[in-house]
């Protein structure tokens, strides 16, 4: 018996050929866009690709764009660390209601947050814009990882600390803040990459950045060697990032050893300290939520009711929905061959499976549709244009979203269950649909949700790559904001936060989860 | 106006799922009832266009949306296997950049014997379908009227640093440089340029340009007649403290820029897309520019302009041969000089 379990075992730990191929060609697609950029540098001629890189603006662009992390990303791990501080450990008043206000913001796309700005501080533009405008977005990123971390804390360890004499502060210093180590590299990771790859909420403020400026090369010359050379530095920019992170994070480890779920800690009590935190919070709330969804109303009420072009806007609807459905269905369906491979596999091959789809999605969506556009221009004409050839760069684009949650929910399948099934005489296919997509589906769903609306809202990538006639409702929003008639773009900024607004939630619940709590 | 492609998403969505998202989807048909539009013009104007034509003909429209230059250079990388039937800009520079790849077949006589020869290259490749001219809008709290600028030359100058701006990244700014380096050489042109880049704050169009100088910062602004006049016709939200200053005398600074329309050579539905450009340029279309909101200027079938533009022959434009803007120099010469 113990040899025929160690047998089918194997069997269920190795990837089969599908799993297998499809991860190759994941792989293989992941370095179009880096292989691209590599290409033009060579065609376009190293003295040229030199002359295009090493000139006052990209020093300019570098100089934005740097400054723009290194003021953001600060900014939001003191926000976002000190919210979940307060809401977690603190009796605030109202403190289970304040946990999903801070993770609304997630639901208001960047672009449609700085057209809240704009339109109620018209002056502003440049780095400052810049930076209130992503820290507005992009704190839930640190936020809620943070307060999850709080949540699972063993408290004990913090009580020996005040026991052996540290205050407050010593033990938050000391105690708290290095187990919000990962928390916070991660959500730091992430913003800034977001920071990296923004384009419309830029624009609007008129702040350039390397993404701001390629897509301002390609509007002047398509795919041009400039726009690649910028790309080029730009990839240079996120590989940095991924590398100082992955550094950063180093090896050390914060798990709790032993069973058992911690006690809850008992909260500190503010007295008439609650007065300005309440104070602070509001203000973070009207920052993030109210300045949008009031730019809103009150262009919806200027703009009454011939703003709503029915026609208009259900067509830009359906074509979202149907674009956002089919990536959310096949970046899902592709996460599972790669997460199954680097869950069961420790080979090289699980590694470069893994990290490939990293480097890619850490590119900006407009160095992939360049990429693309390119290619399948030259070698795969039929695909030039098609819905298919966007949902491609989706999928490129999202697979890590997808493949976070469907990693998580394939690690807690037990294998034996699948064990039994193959014993029991079931093929790998009827394993694989009756056990492990089962058990997988919530954790499925939910990576299919995140993708959904990270299409919904994507603009770079549909506008270069899709067919035409495709007008999204980040299109047609891009396209009347663009034109300053504000109140026409106003219900399609509303339609996009009503979209995202459950998954924002269900990430909310999410995060809780993973905290076991 | 949804394309034939969009109507077999739901079938696409089954296919691409088993073939992982490899499968092409269904390619346009060679149906030449419908005919696929490179539009780098306002969308609303040309989609004033394209429902009458429709109305007219039956033909229908499917508009891909973009820049003059993203579009034109986009038709150059594509070549023979362009999926597009036509292609309309707002300027000349693109159209140019097309013709010069020999993309364009020849336009119609008879929609060429519709425009004036002033209003298209010679060569017949493409045709003028419309035209605005480049003006100087500013602030009257900010500027006074014997302060104003005499040639575009003069806002290189150090006395106007930080006091203008242009929406530097779009083609209508782009055709304006391409008529400066048509005009006065590379050499002025880039002397020019410098000195924008010190000068000048950077925009991304013409709205957001005027609105800027409608709220003094900068005092002044190098945009396009018509979105002033459409503002002052509307609610003057966006333009109540400015006012246009013409530079007339043939200066650069008077360019007027000729839109574009053109048929592509690699078209399977040329006689749809002809008919299509000759619609635009007879009285039907031309009277749209008249008597909608676009405040272009008509350049066809001899309609006047809408009467609360200045006439179009009294604008003092320089002459330059529209088919001779050169869109690639000047992105070069413009990211030379930091601009993009």
């Amino acid at each position: 018996m113990a040899v025929r379990t160690a047998v089918v075992s194997s069997r269920v730990g190795r990837p089969g050929p599908l799993v297998t191929t499809v991860a190759v060609l994941l792989v293989a697609a992941t370095f179009v866009p880096l292989g691209y950029i590599v290409s033009t540098i060579f065609s376009t001629g190293l003295d040229q690709a030199a002359d295009l890189v090493f000139r006052p603006r990209v020093g300019e662009l570098l100089r934005n764009t740097a400054g723009l992390v290194v003021l953001t990303v600060p900014i939001c791990v003191v926000l976002g660390v000190g919210l979940a501080w307060v809401v977690e450990r603190t009796a605030v008043p109202g403190a289970a209601w304040w946990g999903p206000v801070f993770a609304a913001p997630l639901a208001v796309p960047a672009f449609v947050n700085s057209y809240g700005w704009v339109s109620a501080f018209p002056t502003m533009h440049g780095l400052s814009a810049g930076v209130v405008i992503s820290t507005m977005s992009y704190f839930p990123l640190v936020y809620l990882p943070a307060a999850a971390t709080l949540r699972r804390l063993d408290p004990s360890v913090e009580e020996s600390a005040r026991a052996l004499g540290s205050g407050p502060v010593a033990v938050f210093l000391r105690i708290v803040l290095p187990q919000l180590r990962l928390a916070i590299l991660g959500g730091g990771l992430l913003i800034s990459l977001h920071l990296l790859a923004e384009y419309g909420a830029f624009v609007m403020v008129r702040f350039d950045t390397f993404t701001t400026a390629i897509f301002e090369q390609y509007q002047s010359s398509f795919a041009g060697p400039a726009g690649s050379m910028l790309a080029g530095v730009l990839v240079l920019c996120c590989l940095v990032l991924l590398a100082g992170e992955a550094a950063a994070r180093g090896s050390a480890r914060y798990a709790r050893i032993g069973s058992g779920a911690p006690r809850a800690a008992t909260r500190v009590r503010l007295g008439l300290g609650a007065i300005p935190v309440l104070v602070a919070l509001t203000a973070v709330t009207a920052g993030a939520l109210g300045v949008p969804l009031w730019t809103i109303v009150r262009w919806l009420r200027s703009g009454g009711a011939k703003v709503w072009d029915l026609g208009e806007i259900g067509q830009a609807l359906g074509q979202t929905v149907a674009l956002a459905a089919m990536a959310a269905l096949i970046t899902t369906l592709c996460a599972f061959p790669v997460a199954w491979i680097a869950v069961r596999s420790t080979s090289t091959f699980a590694r470069i499976v893994e990290g490939a789809n990293y480097i890619t999605s850490s590119l900006p969506g407009i160095v992939i549709a360049l990429a693309m556009v390119t290619v399948t221009i030259r070698w795969a004409p039929p695909l030039y244009q098609t819905v298919t050839m966007v949902v491609a760069a989706y999928v490129l684009m999202f697979l890590p979203r997808a493949l976070v949650s469907v990693r998580a929910g394939l690690a807690q399948v037990p294998i034996g269950l699948e064990e039994v099934s193959r014993s029991l005489g079931q093929s790998g296919v009827a394993t694989f649909l009756r056990v492990t997509l089962r058990l997988t589906a919530p954790a499925a769903a939910s990576a299919g949700a995140l993708v959904f609306v990270a299409v919904a809202t994507e603009l770079t990538a549909t506008l270069l790559l899709a067919p035409s006639g495709t007008r999204t409702l980040a299109m047609r929003f891009w396209s009347l904001s663009g034109e300053l008639d504000y109140a026409a773009a106003a219900p399609y900024a509303l339609i996009m936060i009503v979209a995202a607004v459950p998954v924002t939630y269900l990430l909310f619940t999410q995060s809780r989860k993973a905290a076991g709590v | 106006m949804v394309s034939v492609r969009w109507k077999s998403v739901s079938a696409t969505v089954a296919v691409a799922v088993a073939a992982l998202g490899m499968t092409a989807c269904s390619n346009s048909s060679d149906d030449t009832n419908e005919i696929t539009v490179y539009n780098a013009q306002h969308e609303s104007l040309t989609k004033e266009w394209v429902d009458a034509f429709t109305k007219q003909t039956g033909i229908k429209v499917t508009l891909r949306q973009g820049g003059d230059t993203a579009l034109g250079n986009q038709l150059v990388a594509e070549g023979a296997a362009s999926p597009a039937d036509v292609f309309l800009t707002e300027n000349s520079p693109a159209m140019a950049l097309v013709e010069n790849a020999g993309l364009f077949a020849d336009v119609d006589k008879q929609t060429l014997d519709q425009v004036p020869a002033q209003f298209r290259p010679s060569t017949g490749k493409w045709t003028g379908i419309a035209a605005r001219s480049t003006v100087f809008v500013y602030n009257k709290n900010k500027i006074a009227a014997d302060q104003l600028p005499a040639s575009l030359l003069d806002l290189a100058q150090p006395q106007w640093k930080d006091r203008w701006g242009a929406g530097v990244s779009g083609a209508d700014f782009q055709a304006i440089v391409a008529g400066l380096l048509a005009l006065k050489g590379e050499d002025t042109t880039r002397a020019w340029l410098k000195g924008m880049k010190e000068n000048a704050t950077a925009f991304p169009n013409n709205v957001a340009t005027m609105k800027a100088v409608n709220s003094g910062r900068p005092d002044g602004g190098v945009i396009y007649h018509y979105y002033w006049y459409r503002d002052q016709a509307n609610t003057k939200e966006s333009s109540a403290d400015t006012a246009l200053h013409y530079f007339k005398n043939q200066d650069p600074g008077a360019f007027v820029s000729v839109s574009g329309g053109g048929v592509l050579k690699s078209s399977k539905k040329q006689e749809s897309a002809q008919k299509f450009l000759a619609f635009i340029t007879a009285e039907a279309g031309q009277e749209i520019l008249r008597d909608g909101n676009s405040m272009e200027y008509p350049v066809a079938s001899a309609v006047a302009a809408n009467p609360a533009l200045p006439p179009l022959a009294d604008l003092q434009a320089p002459s330059v041969d529209p088919s001779k803007l050169d869109a690639k120099k000047v992105t070069a010469l413009m990211t030379e000089a930091g601009l993009l």
